[in-house]
């Protein structure tokens, strides 16, 4: 009975310090993001007061106002990067899509020589670092007239997404029965009839999922198109980030507000497609 | 009348390859010929001197270099390995969690969110020694009178870097491993615990191989995008102080766009090109070898 006992208690503490564990593990995932989106709606005074206020005596949005205001009072041109940012973004992205379902059908599909050399090979391209890249890709921007053009960050960021989404879309295709197609190929379609109405849509969640991948990348780079971009007609949300910086200060109140403008459609398209996006990366990686 | 047909794969594939090729190889070919001349921003004509190897043997006896080196590998291992670890942990965590399991694993993806620059940004104000979350935390609670100068200290601005690297990467570990702890069959432990094995027994020798696999995905995804860690230190130090959290990535830069010596940024640059490769040539090796081990285990 006294054994029985101390065995339960000891099943209540582990999970009593499981849950308290977790608890902090949580906390410290949420506390620097949430920190962020609070102090973008705090008056700068309140954010830099010695000693700290923790608990914020008045919310407004001055930061945001003044952050879309005229230039003198601290304003940036949020609208014209939010523009560049969604431009840029969404073009690359249905390019890298269309190019990485080509890619990740040949690798699905077809066996030929040297694939998994030509695989491992636009895998490496994507573990160029990015400041390594931009060093020759200035030079070459430079001289063809791309630099600081929505076209020369496009065609950029459709190279960085192309070998993951050629990753993922891979992965899902082979998820794909090939019986599938076989079937719909007897009955009479051509290859591609039976790509486009039998296999694509079996697929098709996974193909969201990668662009939606690649829409982050983009949406999120910095290294490349900090040195890419020069005016404000190209520059994009991350670089923009750098306009609330002067040499010696940084204004937190107005960057904190267009940290938050950037989070919101990151957050959005993540929630959309977790469940995909976890499904995506390990049956690819494993199933190859 | 015979016309040549490429086969399909190939056709298909063209369009990947000729954007990699235009974006990726022909910049690395120039780069690579521009390393071998002391090519600056400000001077066109100097890249059609060819210098030899002198670029590279600058880079190897310079003692700067090798200590961006040495930090730059030194910071990834100690990431890499911390954040594995710490996503191991918090997936087996969170595996154990029965209810609201679904609202955990999206509060699990909120750093994923964040752009490395952002990260950067935040952690740069979290460490502020001034007015920032950590410092004035520690003083509330008394722990310290005076201000810790976070970013100013070279070893401490090495810790806020890594924390910050960690927070923002920790996560993928994590949920890529729990999708492995999904996949792991319950006949084996149950028969396992029936057998006697310890808890510890039953993780070390079932539970750990079948997610040894969704470890190397979360290495290899990550090794392919470690050198995002240099929008988060550009941002926080910036190599500095004093060049004592300097990297190999913000010397290039530093070297490349400040100092405009482009054909020795170049020649750094392929070192950390080799480094990378090397780092992700392993990962998708051990990927694949533990990917047939599963192969011959289910």
């Amino acid at each position: 009975m006294n054994e029985n006992l101390q065995h339960r208690i000891r099943a209540r503490l582990l999970k009593v310090l499981h849950f308290v564990t977790l608890f902090i593990a949580m906390a410290i995932i949420c506390v620097p993001g949430l920190w962020v989106v609070l102090n973008s709606f705090r008056p700068t005074v309140e954010i830099m007061a010695k000693p700290p206020v923790w608990i914020p005596n008045e919310l407004n949005l001055d930061n945001y106002r003044a952050m879309f205001g005229a230039a003198g009072e601290g304003g940036v041109p949020v609208l014209q990067y939010f523009t560049n940012s969604l431009i840029i973004s969404v073009t690359s992205t249905a390019i890298a899509i269309l190019i990485g379902m080509a890619g990740g059908y040949a690798f699905a599909r077809y066996r030929f020589k040297g694939k998994s050399g030509i695989f491992i090979g636009l895998m490496l391209t994507r573990a160029v670092p990015g400041v390594s890249l931009s060093l020759p890709l200035f030079i070459v921007m430079a001289k063809t007239g791309l630099i600081d053009t929505h076209l020369g960050l496009i065609l950029v960021y459709v190279a960085l997404n192309v070998p993951f989404t050629i990753w993922l879309i891979d992965g899902f295709f082979r998820q794909v029965p090939i019986d599938l197609a076989e079937a719909a190929e007897i009955d009479g379609c051509t290859r591609w009839q039976a790509f486009w109405r039998v296999e694509f849509p079996v697929a098709r969640a996974g193909v969201a999922s990668a662009g939606i991948f690649a829409f982050l990348t983009s949406w999120n780079e910095y290294a490349l198109a900090s040195q890419l971009t020069r005016s404000t007609f190209s520059k994009t949300m991350p670089v923009g980030l750098r306009d609330f910086t002067s040499e010696f200060t940084i204004n937190w109140g107005g960057m904190t507000a267009l940290a938050v403008l950037m989070i919101i459609p990151a957050l959005i398209l993540t929630f959309l497609v977790q469940k995909h996006l976890i499904a995506g990366l390990t049956f690819g990686g494993v199933k190859g | 009348m015979s016309r040549f047909r490429p086969p399909a794969w190939f056709v298909l594939l063209l369009p990947a390859i000729i954007i990699l090729a235009a974006v990726v190889l022909v910049p690395l070919i120039l780069s690579f010929y521009s390393s071998f001349t002391p090519y600056k921003l400000t001077r066109p004509e100097t890249l059609y001197k060819w210098i030899g190897t002198f670029n590279y043997e600058k880079a190897m006896k310079s003692a700067r270099f090798w200590a961006a080196f040495g930090r730059t590998v030194l910071l990834l291992t100690i990431a890499l390995n911390l954040e594995m670890l710490m996503g191991l942990g918090l997936a087996l965590l969170v595996n154990k969690v029965t209810y609201g399991q679904r609202a955990l694993r999206t509060i699990m993806m909120f750093p994923m969110m964040f752009s490395p620059v952002l990260v950067g940004f935040q952690f740069k104000f979290i460490f502020n020694d001034n007015v920032g979350l950590v410092n004035n935390a520690l003083q509330s609670l008394g722990l310290t009178d005076r201000a810790i100068p976070w970013l100013v200290d070279g070893q401490l601005a090495f810790i806020a870097i890594l924390t910050a690297e960690m927070w923002s990467a920790t996560s993928v570990f994590a949920i890529l491993i729990l999708a492995g702890l999904f996949a792991v069959p319950r006949d084996p432990i149950e028969a396992a615990k029936v057998d006697g094995c310890t808890p510890w027994q039953s993780f070390r020798h079932i539970t750990l191989p079948y997610v040894m696999p969704f470890i190397y995905i979360a290495l290899a995804i990550r090794s392919l995008d470690v050198a995002r860690a240099y929008d988060i230190v550009q941002i926080m130090t910036n190599g500095g102080p004093a060049r004592r959290t300097e990297l190999l990535w913000t010397l290039i830069g530093r070297t490349g766009y400040v100092d405009a010596k482009m054909g020795y940024a170049n020649a750094m640059g392929y070192i950390s090109i080799f480094l990378a490769i090397i780092f992700t040539v392993y990962f998708f090796r051990k990927l694949n070898a533990a990917r047939s081990e599963l192969g011959m285990a289910g």
